[in-house]
Parts: structure tokens; C-alpha cells; sequence
């Protein structure tokens, strides 16, 4: 076992032993399933576990231990705009995972091409630097990944691994300002405390552009929804970048650097890139796209009060309610049809919580006559930009936001 | 009790400004430790169920492979090598044929 010698970690040291004498296993106890869900994940698998094995979290569809995916039960999304805590979704790329915080001994390092190089401990970032708060979505770059057709490898998420929260943190922009960033940087690299268990993997990092790290509303978040943030979803700091895709949230953020020039780190050039096309979109197989990193995120609307082959009264006024976000703006309409798109109708917006959020909406529908319908939502953006009529497609399985659709029985 | 009426001030907060707004009041952390639950599920027996379970349970648990839909041998193989060439797995070269076998078979992929 030769390879031993690259794993740097004492528990994987064990883990590796441990897989290599089957039978003679002592881990720590497995997350316990109380019960199993059907994600209707086109061809399957769709069977998951709901877990409540993890600290902080309540009831969550288990797509994998470990590291953590765990992704949101959607009916959790009726409930309000504002995601709880205990079951926002959960997604780590490493499986070293510091699970022992000690608050007076953390800090947040800020270096590279800055006048000042600073270690800042929480207490000088919680009360050192004036306090903002935003509302604001976060979502994984493939979400719902395990609908598009054909079916493409990576974590096979329905539409859960999605998540709003009221985000209270202090600017970006303060903090680089007390460093001090010097004339000719380009981009600023974020780093967590997540390790990859083989020593040589690329430590998970992420890079925003100098402009947009000081535009005044990328925030470090110490707080989601008036709470700290549950261990596995970043505790104590995390990223917040609204607007754009998580996976520039860095959570556990520890390590700021400023650059001087582009970040070649592969999860910043390599992972995380789309095709620079409309959609994202390619066909099945098509080669020599120009890729690009993910970036901005893209307008959804969604129904939360009604599931798929639910049945519902004909003649009789029904609810429709759902939530939308307009990605990286504000939510100008959205639009349901009863009628397979032929015609469209307007629903009620509710309150507005700021452009990055999520926003409910609510209309009431007759459905004429008895027999099966399909309801389709549309969300348009303050942008003008509208979900699209066809899924897009690409290898990587990331930014779908076709216009979603529930099959119900009206009787 | 601390937490949700803080919540209520924040969100007051935020009724009235839309976009980045002032907290109205200081917020403290407490430290944290916890145990993260682990996975003792294996690969289920078959040939090459040895090799991929000896090679890959260090840095993943099993369940997420497992939940992939049916792939093809060569989307399959594209995998293993990322996980080699780009994760950096320590996984023996004479296994790797094995593992994407086992893969392969797995739901009856075509």
C-alpha cells in the first residue's frame, strides 16, 4: 500500500486500512435513513435516503455522506421565501472537513498584492467593520443536474440544491480597502479551510475580478437568517456573491489573496466552465466550444404548492403558488399556462426582498373541465431576459432554467 | 429565542431597504464542534467490486456513484481519469481497467 504515503491525513490513513480488511470495519455510525424519496430523475435512479444524520441539519435528501450533498425536500420552499438554515442545501468538493471551530482562534488572512498583509480574527470582522445584510439566492451550478437529457455524471440533484437566506457579513470591499489593494491587480482568489484528502489535489479555490470583488455588494457572511451558519454550510464565514453561482460562495473562508495577474487554479481556468454560448447550450457530443468559467445565474419560477400528478377540482378556483428568482437581477413577471403555452397569464408577485432573493408568487386558475393538464411557469427578469421554452444541454449539466412544468389531473 | 427575535430586527431592516442595508444590532458567534456522519456502504460484490472499493472509498462515500444514471464505458472511463489525472486519486494503474468495468455493469449502461 505504497500509495499511503501520499495521504496526508490520519483519518483517511484509517479509511484506507480500514476498506483494505472488509468485514473488520469500525467507522463512526452511518448517517441513519429514515425514509426514501423518488427524485423523478429521468432512466433513475431517483431513490435517496432523507437523512437527519447531520449536526445542524434537520430532514435532508442524502445524495452523498461524504463529503456532504445534501440537497433540500422541494416542499420546504412553500413555506416562505427565506430557506431555514437547517435545511439549506449542503455541497463540499473535499472530504477533509475541519468539524472542531474554536471562534478565538480562527482568522481570516488577506494578503498578496496589498500594502498591508492582515489577519483579521471574527471579532475584528464582526465588530470592526460596519455590518451590511442582503437576501440573496444561493445556487449550485447544477442544480437539477439530474434532469437534463441525455443524462451527463456529477451529483444527481433535482431542483433542491438551491437556497435563499437573509446574508449578514461585512462588505468585501471594507476588508480589501484595509489591506489596501495596489494599483495593477486583476483578480482576488478566496480559499476555505476544506482540504482535499490526497496531498498533491488542487486545494478548492475561487476568483472573482478585482471590479467586481469591490462592487460594494460581494460580501464575507457571518450570519445567515439571524443565525450562525450550521458547520457544513460554512461556519464562520462564508462568501457571499450575489447573483452569481455558488460556487464562488467559498464557505469557511480563511485565505484572501489578491492577484496581479489571472488565477490559473484549476477550479477557477479547468472546473466550473460553461460553453460560451446562449443557455450555456450545445449539442449532445459537439466539440471545440470555447469554455468559459460560470458566472452569472439565470432567471427561475417554480411551483411549490402543487406536485406532479396531484389532482385537483375542475370548475373549481384552485392556488397556484410557487417562488422565483431573477438570477442576477430583480424579478420582473411571471408568467403560468394552463394550456401547454398556447396562452399565458400574469401572477401576483409578493413582497420584494431585494433583487437577489427569492420572490413568492400566487395566482388563482379555473381549470375548465375535467381531464389532464400541464401548468408551465415563466419567470422574465428585470433584465428582460426570460426562461427558456427548451432545456439547455451541456456536459457538465449546469445553469438549466427551462421553463418548469407540472402534470395534474383536474376532476 | 435570541436568534428569531434578531431576525425580526433584520428583516425589519431589510423591509425597508431592498438592497445592502445597516444591521441593527451586534451579533456574537459560538464555537463549534460536531461529528460528521460517515458512510460504511460498499460497492456491491461483482467482479472488480474489490478493486474499486479498495481505490476509491478514501476520498468518497460510495452512495453518489452509485445514484449516477446508466453511462457508457467511455464516459465512465472519462471519470476515472479525471479522478486520477485532475483529483489526483492514488489509484493503482492495474486496477483502473477493473474499475471502469465494474462501472460499466453497473446498471446495465450501454
Amino acid at each position: 500500500m505504497a500509495e499511503i504515503g501520499d495521504l496526508h491525513h490520519l483519518i483517511t490513513r484509517r479509511r484506507l486500512l480500514g476498506v483494505a480488511s472488509v468485514g473488520a470495519l469500525a467507522l463512526t455510525s452511518p448517517s441513519r435513513a429514515e425514509t426514501t424519496i423518488d427524485l423523478p430523475l429521468p432512466g433513475g435512479p431517483g431513490a435517496r435516503p432523507i437523512t437527519t444524520g447531520f449536526p445542524q441539519k434537520g430532514p435532508m435528501i442524502l445524495q452523498r455522506t461524504r463529503p456532504p450533498l445534501l440537497e433540500t425536500p422541494f416542499e420546504v420552499f412553500d413555506k416562505g421565501v427565506f430557506t431555514p438554515n437547517d435545511q439549506f442545501y449542503v455541497r463540499w468538493h473535499w472530504a477533509v472537513i475541519p468539524t472542531d471551530i474554536d471562534i478565538g482562534k480562527f482568522s481570516l488572512t488577506v494578503r498578496g498584492h496589498v500594502n498591508r498583509t492582515l489577519s483579521l480574527s471574527l471579532n475584528d470582522i464582526l465588530h470592526g467593520l460596519p455590518s451590511v445584510q442582503l437576501s440573496a439566492v444561493n445556487q449550485c451550478s447544477g442544480n437539477s443536474r439530474g434532469l437534463f437529457q441525455p443524462r451527463v455524471p456529477g451529483g444527481q440533484w433535482a431542483n433542491g440544491a438551491m437556497g435563499n437566506a437573509l446574508w449578514t457579513g461585512v462588505r468585501l470591499k471594507d476588508v480589501l480597502d484595509k489591506a489596501g489593494v495596489k494599483p495593477g491587480s486583476v483578480q482576488v482568489r478566496f480559499k476555505g479551510l476544506e482540504e482535499p484528502v490526497v496531498a498533491d489535489a488542487p486545494h478548492f479555490m475561487k476568483s472573482l475580478d478585482i471590479d467586481h470583488a469591490r462592487d460594494g455588494e460581494v460580501m464575507i457572511a457571518y450570519a445567515m437568517n439571524g443565525e450562525q451558519l450550521p458547520l457544513v454550510n460554512g461556519f464562520p464565514l462564508r462568501l457571499v456573491v450575489p447573483g452569481w453561482y455558488a460556487t464562488y460562495w467559498v464557505k469557511m473562508l480563511n485565505d484572501i489573496e489578491v492577484l496581479n495577474e489571472p488565477d490559473t487554479n484549476y477550479w477557477t481556468k479547468v472546473a466550473y466552465t460553461i460553453p460560451d454560448t446562449p443557455h450555456a447550450n450545445i449539442k449532445p457530443g459537439e466539440t471545440n466550444v470555447k469554455m468559459v468559467p460560470i458566472n452569472r445565474m439565470v432567471p427561475r419560477s417554480f411551483v411549490t404548492n402543487i406536485a406532479s400528478s396531484q389532482q385537483v377540482k375542475s370548475g373549481a378556483p384552485t392556488t397556484l403558488r410557487g417562488i422565483t428568482f431573477g438570477g442576477d437581477c430583480g424579478v420582473a413577471s411571471v408568467d403560468y399556462s394552463i394550456d401547454r403555452g398556447k396562452s399565458w397569464h400574469q401572477a401576483q408577485l409578493g413582497k420584494d426582498e431585494g433583487n437577489y432573493g427569492f420572490r413568492q408568487w400566487q395566482t388563482q386558475f379555473t381549470l375548465p373541465s375535467p381531464g389532464k393538464y400541464t401548468l408551465l411557469t415563466r419567470c422574465t427578469n428585470s433584465n428582460g431576459v426570460a426562461q427558456p421554452d427548451t432545456p439547455n444541454w451541456n456536459p457538465a449539466g449546469f445553469m438549466r432554467n427551462v421553463v418548469e412544468s407540472v402534470d395534474i389531473i383536474a376532476a | 429565542m435570541y436568534g428569531s427575535f434578531l431576525r425580526a430586527i433584520i428583516l425589519l431592516g431589510v423591509a425597508s431597504m431592498p438592497f445592502v442595508a445597516r444591521a441593527a444590532t451586534p451579533f456574537e458567534l459560538t464555537s463549534v464542534r460536531i461529528d460528521l456522519p460517515d458512510s460504511d456502504r460498499m460497492f456491491p460484490d461483482g467482479p472488480g467490486s474489490d478493486a474499486i472499493n479498495n481505490n476509491c472509498l478514501a476520498c468518497h462515500s460510495a452512495g453518489m456513484v452509485l445514484n449516477q444514471p446508466a453511462l457508457s464505458k467511455q464516459a465512465w472511463a472519462a471519470e476515472v481519469n479525471k479522478m486520477i489525472n485532475n483529483y489526483k486519486a492514488p489509484v493503482a494503474l492495474e486496477d483502473v481497467g477493473q474499475i471502469v468495468e465494474y462501472l460499466t455493469g453497473l446498471r446495465g449502461a450501454k
